[in-house]
């Protein structure tokens, strides 16, 4: 192969896109994760995440979060063009802090939970769901 | 507008004083992502429910957040507890504006 201007334009450019598309998708999960939880420190007891390990179709992937004591729990699929999936708000009257749906995900990926408890700390659980036809329309 | 939006919401006709029970709720609506693209290679505009809440008598039980994440005709199941009879809210959001109820009354033995 020839190495001419262009071809040499071309690799660098496929080269920059590639390293620069993983690395734009953890950040923005880093942003939301930073957004929600204000840089504070993240522990990992008490909250449950319930996720299948392999989902057959990316499209219904169902989820189950539960924090007693929570306030507010957030569930983030890390690998989705938008990492946001859903987040419950729990009010005086909430029987538990537990909550169950169905997500997208748009392929293989971890699954990220993150609860606010009443007390303003923050619990982080994350689980890889497998999953072998993407939801994402692609 | 999404065509053909139906809440369907279940929950327990009678519950007692303090005790948590469950209720399922799902609504028919298309959530589309943002993210497909027609025949043509168009992307699809997102249409999506970005918001569902249930209130019990003005107090709330709880508040989802919803992203382009959550699947078509999108799902919750919750636990909430009330102190006397009365009834209950359940609204979801949409994002062109529109805004669904459904409500439920329950009777406290």
């Amino acid at each position: 192969m020839k190495f001419t201007r262009r071809n040499t334009m071309l690799m660098a450019f496929g080269a920059t896109a590639a390293a620069m598309l993983p690395a734009r998708a953890m950040a923005s999960v880093e942003d939301i994760v930073a957004a929600f939880t204000g840089g504070a420190d993240v522990g990992s007891e008490g909250l449950t995440l319930t996720a299948p390990e392999i989902a057959e179709n990316g499209n219904t992937v169902p989820i189950e979060v539960s924090a007693p004591g929570a306030v507010s729990i957030m569930v983030l699929a890390t690998g989705n063009p938008t990492p946001g999936a859903a987040t419950f708000n729990f009010g005086p009257l909430a029987g538990s802090q537990a909550a169950s749906t169905r997500i997208r995900l748009a392929g293989t990926q971890d699954v990220m939970a993150i609860a606010k408890m009443a007390d303003g700390s923050f619990v982080q659980v994350t689980q890889e769901v497998k999953v072998t036809i993407g939801g994402c329309g692609g | 507008m999404a065509d053909n939006v139906k809440p369907k919401v279940r929950v327990p006709k009678t519950a007692t004083a303090g005790e948590a029970f469950t209720i399922k709720t799902l609504i028919s609506h298309p959530m589309e992502s943002g993210q497909r693209k027609d025949g043509d290679g168009n992307v699809i505009p997102r249409s999506i429910i970005n918001r569902f809440t249930c209130d019990f008598e003005g107090e709330n039980v709880i508040d989802m957040t919803m992203e382009p994440a959550i699947s078509t005709n999108p799902y919750v199941e919750f636990e909430a507890m009330v102190p006397a009879n009365g009834t209950m809210t359940f609204t979801w959001y949409d994002d062109d504006g529109s805004v669904y109820t459904e409500t439920k009354d329950i009777e406290v033995s």
